[in-house]
C-alpha cells in the first residue's frame, strides 16, 4: 500500500548535536504507527519537522508519492497533517469553542461576523461523538490537564487532518481517559486516517499501535509489525544494549531511616501519602504524569505548602516552608524541567553551580569568586561536565551537560537525601547510563536517594523499592524482587496493588 | 579583576577581552557621552566651566540616586512608576512634620521613613498577592501624589529650618564640590558593590533570569523583590530630602513626570527591560549623559519641553540599540564558537 | 454578562444611591446628563486602552496624543476657521492614525516593549504640543461656534459627545466579538505562542491595536478641546492613568487576554460617577487622583482575591 506520508533520508542538527541523521519514515492510510525511542531519541524533532516547525538540512518528505516542502506549520496544517503536541497550545482566558476555532473561526453564509451558534453547534457534536464531557462554554484555565490533552485533540480533529501526531498523548490521561483516547484512535484508523503516536510506553503501543518505527540517537533503527515484534526486541532496538547492562545498579546496604512521610495531603494535588526513605536506598517513584509525584517531592522540599501531614527527617518532626529550610535539613531536589526550574541559561556554569551554597561560599554577604571556582571545579570535574571553562554560559551547553550542572549544583549542597525527579529526561543514552552509574555511586556511598521517573526500564533497573502513584494516591509499594512491568504498569493506572 | 595564572583555563583570551570589551554597551554610551560633551562645549563657551558642570549637577543628582535601586527593581524584572509619587508624599510628610516645628534631623528620618513605608507597601502589595509590579505602581503612584494634593491642593509648604537647606544646595567644606553630588558618589559606590559583589545582587540577577529556577535554588524571591520595592521607596525618600531642601518647598507636582526619566537614565545604561541583565557603570555614565545633554540644551536655549522630546528619542533609541548590538555580538560569538573545536557530548563515540 | 461585570454593576448602583442620599440633586437628570458627557472620552480612549492592554501592552501616550491632537485641530480651527467641521473630525481621526501608527511600528517592527515606547512617545508627544503652540493657548474666543458646537448638538435626544461614545461601544464590541481579527487580538494575548502556531499574525495584531487606540485618542482630541472650549500644553494630563484604572476595575487583566467593553464601560461610569460625586457632595476635586489610585489598588487586589478563591475551589472539585 502507498504510503501517505514518507520521510526520506532526514538530517537535522543544531548547534553542538545531530539531532537526526539520515531517518527514514514511513506511514500508511488507516494505520497506527507508533514512533518509538528513548528521550533525545529524535522523534520530537522528526515530528517538528513534519509539522513544519523546522527545515530539514538534508533529506525528502513525500506526500501520496509527490515532494513536498513544509516552510510554515501553516502549510503542513493545509497539507492535511496535524499535530498534538505536548504543551498545552491554548487560550487559557478563552472558551473550549473559541480554542477549536481559533484562527479558522466560522463566520455567517455572505458576512464577515463570526457565527457563534454554529462553531458552539459543532463543538458540541464534536465533543459527543468522542463522549467526552466538556461543557464547549468553559474556559480553558478550569478545565484539568486531562480534559486540556482531549480538547486538543477535538481541535485536531475539527481541521479534517488525513495524518494526526499525537506526541506522548497518554502522559497525563487517568485510565478510564486513556480507553477513551483509544477508542478515538480506533475511530479514526476506520475513517482512513493516519495516525502517529510517539511514545515510549509499551503499555500504550501494544494496545493500539499496528506499526512502529525505532529511532535512536537520531538513527533510524529499524521498523516492523508491532503483533509480530516481542517487547525484548523493541527494547533492544531502543536502547542498544541490553537492560542489565544499562543499570550497574549494585545491592545496597540499606541503613536507617532517614526520611519519614506520613498522611501528606494537598487539596486538589495528592493524599494521604506515606513512605519512609532509609540511607543507601534508591526509592522510586513511578506514576503517569500528573499523578502528583513531583508535587509531593516539591512539598517536602518546601516550594508549596502542604494541607496536612507530618515529615519526619532522622528522627525529628519538621515542618519545611521554603527550600533553604529543606538544604538546612540536608534535602536536596534536583526538578524534572531543567530549563525552567533547574538552571539560569544566561549565568554561566559556575553562577548556576553555586547559587544554592553562595551564602555558605561568602564573606559576609560579600563574594568570593575563588571558592566559587573552587567548588564549581570540584563538582564539575565530579560529574564530567564538558565545557570550555566554568565562564562559559548554561544555555550554551548541551543538555546533557546542563543535567550535569544542575547535578552539580545540588550535590555541591552536600545533601543527605537526595531527590531526582525525572533526572535522564531528554538526554543521549551515554550521559544517561554515567548518570546512572552516579547515582548508583551516590548510594553506595550513604545518600539516600529519591528517584522519580517514568521510564519502566530505568525504574526496574535502579530501584531498591518502588512506590506507584495515581491521581495524588499511592497505589503501590513494591520491593525491587517483587516489581516488573506489568504491576507498576496497572498500579500507574489506578489498580491498586495489595 | 584578579589576575591568577593558577585559573587561567577559566579565563578567555585578553584579545579576546578587549574585543569584548570594545562591544560592550558600556563602552558604547562613554563614546556617545564625550560626543556629547564636545558637541556641547562646540555650542557654548559655557559649557566647560567646571563651577557650571558642577553647578549642573544638582539638577540631576536626586534622580540619579533613584536610578540606583531602580536598577534592581528592574533586573529582577519588575518596574516601579511611583517612585515619583514618593517623592511628592515624601515631602508633604516633611512640611508637615516642619510646619509642626520639627529640627532638619527628624525631617531627615521623616522623609527617609515615609518613602521606606511606600515601598514597603508596594513590595506588600506585589509580593502578598502576586500582583504585577506595573499594575500596583501605576495605583500607588495615583495614591501617593493623590495625598499630597487632597492636603495641598494648590498651595505650598515653604517654611524649612535654615540648616535643612545644606542637604540640597550644599557644598563639601570651603569646596565648590556640592554634597549632592557626593552624596551620589558614595551610594553609587555602595549599591555597585551590592549588585556585584553580594550575595544579594547574585540572588537579584539569578531572580530576573530566572525566578522559578532561583526559587527552586532556595533564593527567597519574594523577600529579595520586598526588600527591593522598600530600598526604591527609601531611595525616594531620600532624593525627596534633597530636593525639597534644595527648592525650598513642598508642592503636590513636585518632581512631576521624574519617573519616566529614571526609567530612562536606567534602560540607557544597559539595564534590560525584560530583567537579568545590566551593570552599574553603564547607568552611571547614562546619568551623567542625559544630564549633561540637558545641560548643553539649556545652555542653547532648548525649551523644557523640547528637551524631553529629546529624552523620549533617546529612550526608544536606547532599547533599539542594545538589540542589534546583542544580535551582532551573538553573530560573532557564534562564528568564533564554531572555529572553537567540538567537545564531545553528544555521546556519538559510543 | 459575567460574574464580575454584575458585581461591578451592582457596586455603581449602590454608589449611585449613597451619594444620592448625601446629596440629593447628585441624581438629578442635569447632573447624570453632565456625568455621561464627562465620562464618554475617558470610555472612548478607555476602550482603545483596552484593546492594547489585552494582547499584553499598554499605551501610556494616550493622553499626549490627545493633547497633541487636541492642540493641532484647535489650532487649524483657529487659523483657518472655513474648514468644515466634518473636515476637522477627518483630520482629528488621521492625526491619531499617524500617532497609533508610530507606537505600533515601534512596538511591532522594532520589537520595543510597549510600556517603554509608550513611555517614549508620552514625552515627545508632548513635548510636540509645546513645538507647535510655542507654548500659547487656543481658549475658547479662537474657535469657530461650530467647533464648540461639536460635542453639544443633540441628536436622539443625546449629545454628539454621548453618541460618540454609544457608537463606539457598538463598534468595537462587534468587532471584539463578532470578527476575526477582535477575537485573534484575545488570541494574542493570551497566549502568543499558539495564535502563531495557528497561524495569526502577532505583527499585525500588535499594530492594529495601537493604530485603533490612536484613531480614538485623535478623535478624543478633538472632542476634548472643543468641550472644555481650551487647548493647553497642560490638557488630559495625567489622562492615561484614568484609562487604565476604568480598565482594571472593569476587569481587564494587566497581563492581557481577557477584558470585556462592557467591564470596560462600567469601569469607567465608576470612575465618573465618582469624580462627579466629589464635586457634588463638596469634597475638593484635589481629592480625585488620591481616591483614583485608592480605587485602582482596591479594584487590583479584589480581583487577585477572587482569581485566588476561583482557583482554590476549582483545585477542591478535583478527586479529592
Amino acid at each position: 500500500m502507498q504510503s501517505v506520508l514518507e520521510c526520506h533520508r532526514i538530517s537535522k542538527h543544531f548547534p553542538g548535536v545531530k539531532a537526526l541523521d539520515e531517518v527514514d519514515f514511513k506511514v500508511r492510510a488507516g494505520e497506527v504507527h507508533a514512533l518509538i525511542g528513548e528521550n533525545g531519541a529524535g522523534k520530537s524533532t522528526l515530528v517538528k519537522i513534519i509539522t513544519g516547525i523546522y527545515p530539514p538540512d538534508a533529506g525528502t518528505i513525500l506526500k501520496n508519492g509527490e515532494t513536498v516542502e513544509f516552510r510554515n506549520p501553516i502549510a503542513s496544517q493545509m497539507a492535511g497533517i496535524t499535530a498534538i503536541h505536548q504543551e498545552a497550545t491554548m487560550f487559557p482566558e478563552l472558551s473550549v469553542t473559541e480554542n477549536i476555532y481559533m484562527g479558522h473561526h466560522l463566520t455567517r453564509s455572505g458576512s464577515r461576523l463570526l457565527d457563534w451558534k454554529r462553531m458552539k453547534l459543532k463543538t458540541r457534536s464534536l465533543l459527543e461523538k468522542l463522549e467526552l464531557e466538556i461543557n464547549p462554554d468553559t474556559k480553558v484555565k478550569d478545565l484539568s490537564i486531562a480534559k486540556r490533552h482531549m480538547v486538543e485533540i477535538v481541535k485536531a480533529l475539527s481541521l479534517d487532518a488525513r495524518i494526526v501526531i499525537m506526541d506522548e498523548p497518554t502522559s497525563a490521561l487517568s485510565l478510564r481517559e486513556v480507553e477513551d483516547l483509544y477508542k478515538i484512535i480506533r475511530q479514526l484508523r476506520t475513517e482512513g486516517q493516519a495516525i502517529v503516536f510517539i511514545s515510549h510506553k509499551f503499555e500504550d503501543i501494544y494496545e493500539i499501535a499496528d506499526y512502529f518505527t525505532v529511532l535512536r540517537d537520531g538513527r533510524y533503527i529499524g521498523e516492523g509489525k508491532v503483533a509480530a515484534t516481542k517487547v525484548d526486541t523493541i527494547v533492544q532496538m531502543m536502547v542498544g544494549r541490553s537492560l542489565k547492562q544499562m543499570f550497574p545498579k549494585t545491592q545496597a546496604q540499606l541503613g536507617d531511616t532517614v526520611l519519614k512521610v506520613e498522611g501528606l495531603s494537598k487539596t486538589g494535588f495528592f493524599k494521604d501519602v506515606s513512605f519512609d526513605l532509609h540511607r543507601g536506598e534508591i526509592l522510586g517513584f513511578f506514576g503517569l504524569v500528573g499523578a502528583g509525584r513531583s508535587e509531593v517531592m516539591q512539598a517536602i522540599f518546601g516550594i508549596d505548602e502542604v494541607t496536612s501531614g507530618e515529615i519526619t527527617i532522622k528522627g525529628r518532626d519538621v515542618h519545611i516552608s521554603s527550600p533553604s529550610q529543606a538544604m538546612d535539613h540536608g534535602i536536596a531536589y534536583v526538578p524534572e524541567d531543567r530549563q525552567l526550574q533547574g538552571t539560569i541559561l544566561a549565568m554561566n556554569i559556575r553562577e548556576n553551580t553555586t547559587l544554592p551554597v553562595v551564602d555558605r561560599l561568602s564573606h559576609y554577604s560579600f563574594l568570593d569568586f575563588n571558592k566559587e571556582r573552587e567548588i564549581t571545579r570540584q563538582y564539575g570535574q565530579r560529574m564530567e561536565i564538558k565545557t570550555s571553562g566554568w565562564d562559559q554560559a548554561v544555555g550554551s551547553l548541551s543538555g546533557g551537560n546542563q543535567q550535569k550542572v544542575v547535578l552539580a549544583k545540588w550535590l555541591a549542597t552536600r545533601p543527605e537525601i537526595l531527590i531526582m525527579d525525572e533526572p535522564t529526561k531528554g538526554i543521549d543514552v551515554a550521559t544517561k547510563a554515567r548518570v546512572h552509574e552516579f547515582i548508583s555511586q551516590l548510594a553506595a556511598e550513604g545518600l539516600a536517594i529519591i528517584l522519580i521517573s517514568s521510564e519502566l526500564p530505568e525504574i526496574l533497573g535502579m530501584a531498591d523499592r518502588i512506590v506507584v502513584m495515581h491521581e495524588g494516591k499511592i497505589t503501590a509499594c513494591l520491593d525491587r524482587k517483587e516489581a516488573d512491568s506489568e504491576k507498576l504498569v496497572k498500579a500507574a493506572m489506578g489498580n491498586l496493588l495489595s | 579583576m584578579i589576575k591568577n595564572n593558577k585559573y587561567q583555563p577559566d579565563r578567555p583570551h585578553p584579545l579576546t577581552r578587549i574585543a569584548d570589551l570594545l562591544m560592550t554597551w558600556e563602552f558604547i554610551l562613554f563614546v556617545i557621552f564625550i560626543v556629547v560633551i564636545i558637541v556641547n562645549s562646540y555650542l557654548s563657551p559655557y559649557f566647560l566651566d567646571l563651577f557650571n558642570i558642577l553647578d549642573t549637577t544638582f539638577n540631576f543628582m536626586e534622580k540619579a540616586i533613584v536610578a540606583l535601586p531602580m536598577i534592581f527593581v528592574i533586573i529582577c524584572g519588575d518596574i516601579d512608576i511611583s517612585v515619583a509619587g514618593i517623592i511628592a508624599l515624601s515631602s508633604l510628610l516633611m512640611g508637615m512634620a516642619s510646619v509642626a516645628g520639627a529640627a532638619s534631623g527628624t525631617l531627615v528620618l521623616v522623609g527617609l521613613g515615609a518613602g521606606l513605608a511606600a515601598g514597603f507597601l508596594n513590595g506588600f502589595l506585589i509580593t502578598r498577592f502576586g500582583i504585577p509590579a506595573i499594575a500596583v505602581t501605576i495605583g500607588s503612584m495615583s495614591l501617593f501624589r493623590g495625598i499630597s494634593y487632597a492636603v495641598l491642593g494648590d498651595q505650598a509648604y515653604t517654611k524649612y529650618p535654615p540648616s535643612f537647606a545644606f542637604f540640597g544646595q550644599g557644598y563639601m567644606g570651603n569646596t565648590i564640590i556640592p554634597f549632592e553630588l557626593v552624596l551620589f558618589i558614595v551610594l553609587a559606590v555602595v549599591f555597585g558593590l551590592l549588585l556585584h559583589r553580594t550575595t544579594f545582587g547574585r540572588k537579584v540577577y539569578a531572580i530576573g533570569n530566572n525566578a522559578t529556577t532561583a526559587r527552586f535554588s532556595g533564593v527567597p524571591v519574594n523577600r529579595i523583590r520586598w526588600i527591593v520595592f522598600s530600598l526604591s521607596g527609601m531611595m525616594s525618600g531620600l532624593a525627596a530630602i534633597l530636593l525639597t531642601s534644595r527648592i525650598g518647598s513642598t508642592r503636590p507636582n513636585i518632581a512631576s513626570g521624574w519617573e519616566l526619566e529614571i526609567i530612562t537614565t536606567v534602560v540607557l545604561g544597559g539595564v534590560a527591560i525584560s530583567g537579568g541583565k545590566g551593570n552599574i557603570m553603564g547607568v552611571i555614565i547614562g546619568t551623567f549623559l542625559i544630564g549633561f545633554l540637558k545641560f548643553g540644551m539649556g545652555l542653547i536655549n532648548v525649551p523644557g519641553k523640547v528637551m524631553n522630546i529629546v529624552i523620549g528619542f533617546l529612550l526608544i533609541f536606547a532599547i533599539m540599540l542594545p538589540g542589534y548590538i546583542h544580535a551582532l555580538r551573538n553573530r560573532i560569538l557564534l562564528i568564533r564558537q564554531q572555529e572553537k573545536p567540538r567537545y564531545a557530548s553528544s555521546g556519538q563515540s559510543e | 454578562m459575567r460574574r464580575r461585570e454584575f458585581s461591578l454593576f451592582i457596586l455603581i448602583l449602590l454608589l449611585l444611591i449613597a451619594v444620592s442620599l448625601r446629596a440629593p440633586n447628585f441624581f438629578q437628570l442635569g447632573n447624570l446628563y453632565d456625568i455621561a458627557n464627562d465620562t464618554s472620552i475617558l470610555i472612548m480612549v478607555a476602550i482603545g486602552q483596552m484593546m492594547v492592554i489585552i494582547t499584553g501592552g499598554i499605551d501610556l501616550s494616550v493622553a499626549s496624543g490627545i493633547a497633541l491632537s487636541g492642540m493641532s485641530v484647535a489650532m487649524l480651527n483657529q487659523y483657518y476657521p472655513n474648514i468644515p467641521i466634518f473636515v476637522i473630525i477627518l483630520i482629528s481621526l488621521s492625526i491619531g492614525f499617524l500617532l497609533g501608527s508610530f507606537n505600533g511600528i515601534l512596538v511591532s517592527m522594532a520589537g520595543i516593549p510597549p510600556i517603554i515606547t509608550t513611555l517614549g512617545t508620552m514625552s515627545i508627544y508632548r513635548g510636540f504640543v509645546f513645538v507647535l503652540s510655542s507654548g500659547e493657548w487656543v481658549s475658547a474666543h479662537e474657535m469657530t461656534e461650530e467647533f464648540r458646537e461639536l460635542p453639544r448638538g443633540s441628536l436622539f435626544g443625546m449629545t454628539n459627545l454621548i453618541l460618540a461614545a454609544v457608537l463606539l461601544v457598538l463598534i468595537f464590541a462587534v468587532f471584539l466579538h463578532l470578527s476575526r481579527t477582535g477575537r485573534e487580538i484575545y488570541g494574542v494575548g493570551g497566549n502568543k505562542v499558539a495564535a502563531q502556531f495557528v497561524g495569526i499574525n502577532l505583527k499585525k495584531i500588535h499594530y492594529l491595536v495601537f493604530v485603533l487606540s490612536g484613531i480614538i485618542v485623535g478623535l478624543s482630541g478633538l472632542f476634548w478641546v472643543s468641550r472644555y472650549a481650551s487647548a493647553q500644553n497642560e490638557t488630559a494630563f495625567g489622562f492615561e492613568l484614568q484609562t487604565i484604572a476604568a480598565c482594571v476595575i472593569g476587569g481587564v487583566s494587566i497581563m492581557g487576554g481577557t477584558g470585556t467593553i462592557l467591564g470596560v464601560v462600567l469601569g469607567a461610569m465608576f470612575l465618573g460617577i465618582v469624580n462627579n460625586a466629589l464635586t457634588v457632595i463638596n469634597l475638593s476635586p484635589f481629592y480625585q487622583m488620591a481616591i483614583q489610585g485608592f480605587v485602582i489598588l482596591v479594584a487590583i487586589v479584589a480581583n487577585t482575591l477572587v482569581d485566588r478563591r476561583n482557583q482554590l475551589a476549582m483545585l477542591r472539585k478535583r478527586k479529592l
